[in-house]
């Protein structure tokens, strides 16, 4: 919900430039892109970065968002994730000492392709500036070179054509990977993805099957206004007959995309753009060629006792962060990262609340109709009696995203609404009226 | 001088191409108005017993769409198409294809089907929606699948089978199958986005496909005049670079020389081919439409009678001594008895089971759907009487 904060630091940055990785329009050369949310200060060793940062304090001081080693948990920074360019520095701030290596998003379903494709011909891939670009954003570097045009197709500038191209050669029997270069543009091709993809092996009754993933950047992005920055998740998880996957860590990005990938259904697969340049620590088993997550299996992030709050994709690591806050007060959340938005994991869900009595969902999207909804009647209706406070929903505001970056910033979830919203489902709520 | 996209000659001339060419694109025909053979023409011969089954589907397919039109008039069906008036170009552009061909179909095209081998029945239990239809009683009459015949399920969407279309002939190219992609589609559906998309694309990943339109004069009650200001539909072929060609679609042996042909510089040749069959629907536009209430009765009475295609091709294959009154009195009795016993069978045959209701919305069904179906059994169990008896469990 839309909330205002005193609390603002701001953080600007001047991307590094040459090879890293490129804003969705390629020629508008460097852009200036004001973070989403950056609440701590840097640490001494994150100021010797190649970039020059400068940074503004607003009237609160955060300390300084430490990340702890959470069984199997994968968290970020602050400053790592508006940091999108710079690696080494940052991930040398973060003291973890059980993974094996790190792994960008961007690396990993690169990865995951990669190994798709080479272990099935009938895998290929389609979308804009997939081949000679490299990828939009860079996730399909270094494909067309290795598998050639004819599995790495280049289209034109028309989403309903190779939208319905795709769902042809999966009619045929082929297996294909359509990227959008935003979700946003995939409307102009939802008939193929609903009527064509999700629906034909229902009304052929079972002689079409549609094997074909549908992916790319979904939500909101920095300072890419309304048209770049709806969340589709409620849209595409309402339809039957699709699956819909939203991956947050690299482990996440690798396992469900290769799942998808494999899944005979249509699946449609949101990654976020500003997790693409994001560094996880990374199992040795996830780095593995035949490592596959089940989809519709939600993960525990961190576990607690006191309240549990369901989030996906970036959300995630704004609600780790919350959790880190929210301990601090005596409070233990309960993270839930949903992974797999259709089929919900209802089971995972329900027995979080039976155990901490307390719900916060969290989506970057739009209020009405959203996942929050969905997994708010799903509890009501299976764990009524567990629940010792109403349900907080917390999503984006109710308003087509504006670019002005103090505006986007409250049209969007920020941590401190997390931290509030779980307090009130604790009866330990703080005055909304914004105070110093 | 070059420019992205090659050289370009320049001239000092300030003019604008004309929308439309003084002459319109000419129309390829073998048969004259009377199906007598015209001078000196280039066309497929067919033998008498490809020109026998051509003709014999031509009428099963118009009593078909006769007698299962009375049928929804009856009750008995809930909704019926006919391709009255199209059987020229159902049948002679499917008896031009191969039975590896991929047919993706608009909703005209049962003839196509027909051709192929689908019985009666199977045409009967689809509209009926029981237990034998291939689709299980998911979709509404005359949206017909068969994967072994090739023939892709229908989609009501208008077009979205075009961009499909490119994408499967992409695939049977990449297999170096001896087999192309054929679709249809209607005057009206080429005004949808799809058809740019899908024209566009084929050219351009020079995929194995034919884009077969049968314009016929009417999409509901829009006439061709509101539809499109370009001359037909032909000359949108040159605007994708790919090779077009007008034939007279109430001219058997032109639709099947022209697909014939198309189909084998498709395939060798790895290019999409746009091919317009002038036509004229005769028919409502379906079982939910009075076509009297826009356009005057005695325009679609001379169409039906006058430009038939049915007799027009009947007249060459009786003037070759092929046919006869005995053998189309014989025909006709024996395909309304077929008929007639198909759909009493098919209206006695039991609907879906109850598990059809929730099988196939993905490969494996999910647990919420194993829930619901168990708890629906469950229901029924308890309220017997409630539950209709003549629906399977």
């Amino acid at each position: 919900m839309r909330k205002s904060s005193n609390n603002l630091v701001s953080v600007w940055l001047v991307p590094v430039g040459r090879g890293s990785p490129s804003p969705p329009f390629p020629d508008s050369g460097h852009l200036l892109h004001p973070p989403r949310e950056a609440e701590s200060i840097p640490t001494a060793a994150s100021t010797d970065l190649n970039p020059r940062v400068i940074v503004q304090f607003g009237k609160k001081m955060f300390s300084i968002v430490r990340q702890k080693v959470f069984n199997g948990g994968s968290a970020a920074t602050a400053l790592g994730q508006t940091l999108q360019r710079i690696r080494p520095a940052v991930a040398a701030a973060r003291g973890y000492s059980s993974a094996a290596k790190e792994m960008t998003v961007r690396e990993a379903l690169n990865s995951a392709l990669d190994e798709e494709m080479s272990a099935d011909p009938k895998v290929f891939l389609m979308g804009e500036e997939v081949g000679e670009y490299q990828g939009a954003y860079k996730i399909s570097k270094g494909l067309l070179e290795k598998y050639g045009p004819e599995r790495v197709l280049d289209t034109p500038i028309t989403e309903a054509g190779f939208t319905g191209i795709g769902v042809g050669a999966a009619y045929y029997g082929l297996r294909p990977v359509v990227e959008f270069m935003t979700f946003n543009f995939s409307m102009q091709a939802i008939d193929h993805i609903i009527n064509s993809a999700a629906k034909s092996n229902y009304m052929s009754a079972g002689q079409i099957s549609v094997p074909i993933v549908f992916r790319g950047p979904n939500g909101a992005a920095a300072g890419v206004g309304a048209q770049h920055s709806q969340c589709y998740a409620a849209w595409y998880a309402s339809c039957p007959g699709l699956k819909v996957l939203a991956p947050y860590s690299s482990e996440d990005a690798r396992g469900l995309l290769k799942a998808a990938i494999r899944d005979p259904d249509p699946v449609v697969f949101l990654e976020n753009e500003l997790l693409y340049g994001e560094s996880f620590p990374i199992s040795a088993e996830a780095v593995d060629s035949s490592f596959c997550l089940p989809i519709g299996k939600a993960k525990i992030e961190r576990e607690g006792k006191d309240v549990t709050i369901t989030a996906f994709s970036k959300m995630v690591g704004l609600a780790l962060k919350a959790a880190e806050i929210l301990a601090k007060e005596g409070i233990s959340a309960e993270i839930i990262n949903l992974r797999s938005i259709r089929p919900l994991d209802r089971a995972t869900i329900n027995a979080s609340v039976r155990k901490t009595n307390r719900l916060v969902t969290l989506e970057e999207g739009f209020p009405q109709h959203g996942v929050g909804a969905e997994i708010c009647t799903s509890v009501i209706e299976e764990s009524f009696g567990y629940l010792d406070a109403p349900v907080e929903r917390i999503a984006g505001a109710d308003v087509p995203m504006p670019y002005a970056a103090n505006l986007e910033r409250s049209a969007v979830p920020q941590v401190e609404d997390i931290v509030r919203a779980a307090k009130r489902a604790c009866y330990r709520a703080v005055p909304m009226a914004a105070t110093a | 001088m070059d420019f992205p996209g090659g050289k370009v000659r320049f001239t000092s001339e300030m003019e604008f191409i004309s929308g439309n060419s003084e002459t319109r694109v000419p129309c390829f025909r073998v048969l004259d108005q009377y199906g007598r053979l015209l001078n000196n023409v280039d066309f497929e011969q067919v033998s008498e017993e490809a020109a026998v089954k051509i003709y014999a589907n031509m009428v099963t397919l118009q009593m078909m769409d006769v007698i299962l039109y009375e049928a929804q008039r009856q009750g008995r069906i809930s909704f019926y198409l006919t391709s009255m008036g199209e059987e020229a170009i159902n049948i002679a552009s499917a008896a031009a294809l191969s039975d590896d061909d991929v047919v993706l179909p608009q909703y005209r095209e049962h003839g196509v089907l027909l051709w192929r081998g689908f019985t009666m029945q199977e045409f009967a239990n689809q509209l009926m929606g029981n237990r034998f239809d291939y689709g299980k009683g998911r979709q509404m009459p005359i949206h017909y699948g068969s994967n072994k015949h090739n023939y892709v399920t229908i989609s009501s969407p208008i077009a979205t089978q075009l961009p499909q279309a490119v994408g499967i002939a992409y695939s049977l190219k990449m297999d170096k199958k001896n087999a192309c992609a054929v679709t249809y589609i209607g005057d009206g559906g080429t005004s949808e986005g799809d058809f740019h998309a899908g024209l566009n694309f084929a050219a351009v990943t020079e995929s194995p496909v034919l884009f077969i339109c049968r314009n016929n004069g009417w999409a509901i009650s829009t006439h061709i005049s509101e539809q499109f200001r370009s001359d037909g539909v032909v000359v949108k072929g040159r605007a994708y670079g790919i090779p077009s060609i007008r034939v007279d679609g109430n001219d058997a042996l032109a639709v099947y020389t022209a697909v014939k042909r198309a189909r084998e510089i498709a395939i060798e040749k790895h290019t999409p081919i746009l091919i317009e069959a002038m036509t004229y629907r005769v028919g409502h536009h379906s079982t939910s439409d009075d076509s009297t209430k826009y356009r005057p009765i005695n325009e679609i009475e001379y169409w039906k009678t006058a430009r038939n295609p049915v007799s027009k091709f009947r007249n060459w294959v009786e003037s070759n001594g092929w046919w006869s009154d005995e053998a189309e009195a014989e025909l006709r009795t024996r395909v309304r008895k077929q008929l007639l016993q198909a759909i009493q069978n098919a209206e006695k045959t039991e609907k879906p089971p109850l598990r059809e209701l929730f099988a196939d919305v993905y490969d494996v069904p999910p647990a919420n759907l194993q829930d619901q179906e168990a708890e629906l059994r469950e229901a029924i169990k308890r309220h017997l009487e409630d539950y209709p008896s003549d629906v399977p469990v």
